[in-house]
């Protein structure tokens, strides 16, 4: 598996929270997880979507720490970095 | 964020499988029949009773059905994801998980050892959450899912004598309504059923003396209980969730 760049990170981030229903439109990098109406269900999954997809294992407290689309990109890039 | 799927029937995944822990016991045995009867492929893990779930492939790949038997340690803090991990790799993921497996150490409180007390809450409590944390992750994903963990009226009422169980099978059904609230927005429900006195090994030399406190006069079948689990775990059960099915004849009516 080689390691994703920050823009594929940024790519599946995006693409996988307006799969998880967050409105196109209001989706961004600087946008928080509480203004898209992203909750930690939502979270956990895409924490799921991210293992599956580059083999980074987020725990719960991870995620929990995560305000905006970048912190989570800027984690998983990160992470999968190591 | 909620997406939304009402449509009437409902249907279910083509692929997957089911899998009953404890499933060469008697409710275990007659869930894996009532499941493969309703299409599932069927995992059948066993502990100990290897023959027994032979058989009981046996009778489901006679009627049509497809089963295989696996074996673990419940009790193993890693055997449950592995088999998890085996049962996908045997039949395709897991859409139907029925925690079913369960052990007795009986004894006073006063007179319970540690051991006595951490092997029941190992494998009648902990090992269901340890099969049920890594089942969500295909389930949520999938939109589908079903898990029916078995409780017992013990775990709602008393029996003197049986504190750990108790504990153990009280502590499912708190598990139970926690996971169903977490996890009914992605169309995977979590119930319970809480048989009361059935026909099992575990009873066997226990029910004269109860029957009489039963309003049905009756101790409860395997089959019983298992077609409540197989409800449960149809597709038209799906605005069901976080409930507990009391199968006891009225014992607690």
């Amino acid at each position: 598996m080689s390691t994703p760049t920050r823009e594929d990170v940024e790519k599946l981030v995006l693409s996988s929270l307006e799969e998880l229903g967050a409105e196109s439109d209001a989706l961004n990098p600087t946008a928080t997880f509480e203004d898209l109406d992203v909750d930690s269900l939502d979270l956990a999954e895409l924490s799921q979507i991210v293992e599956e997809q580059y083999g980074v294992k987020l725990q719960g407290e991870d995620v929990a720490k995560l305000r905006t689309v970048e912190d989570a990109v800027n984690l998983i890039t990160e992470r999968a970095a190591q | 964020m909620s997406p939304k799927d009402t449509s009437w029937p409902p249907t279910r995944p083509e692929d997957g499988c089911a899998l009953v822990t404890g499933g060469s016991g008697a409710i275990g045995a007659a869930t894996v029949k009532a499941l493969a009867a309703d299409g599932w492929p069927v995992v059948v893990h066993y502990g100990r009773g290897a023959e027994r779930a032979q058989a009981v492939v046996a009778e489901v790949e006679a009627s049509g059905g497809t089963a295989v038997a696996i074996a673990a340690d419940l009790a193993d803090p890693a055997a449950p994801e592995q088999l998890l991990a085996d049962a996908v790799a045997a039949l395709g993921p897991v859409r139907v998980l029925v925690n079913n497996a369960g052990i007795t150490r009986d004894n006073l409180a006063m007179q319970l050892t540690d051991e006595d007390w951490q092997s029941v809450i190992d494998v009648d409590l902990t090992a269901a959450f340890r099969l049920i944390r890594p089942a969500l992750k295909t389930m949520i994903r999938a939109r589908w899912g079903r898990i029916v963990n078995v409780s017992s009226v013990i775990g709602l009422k008393t029996n003197p004598g049986q504190a750990n169980y108790a504990a153990a099978k009280a502590g499912l059904l708190g598990l139970t309504r926690s996971v169903a609230a977490e996890v009914a927005r992605r169309n995977v429900t979590v119930n319970a059923v809480a048989p009361g006195f059935v026909e099992s090994e575990m009873t066997e030399g226990i029910l004269d003396g109860l029957i009489d406190h039963i309003p049905a006069r009756r101790a409860g079948r395997p089959e019983e209980v298992a077609a409540t689990i197989r409800f449960l775990a149809s597709p038209e059960a799906s605005y069901v969730t976080g409930s507990t099915l009391v199968v006891d004849g009225g014992l607690g009516a």
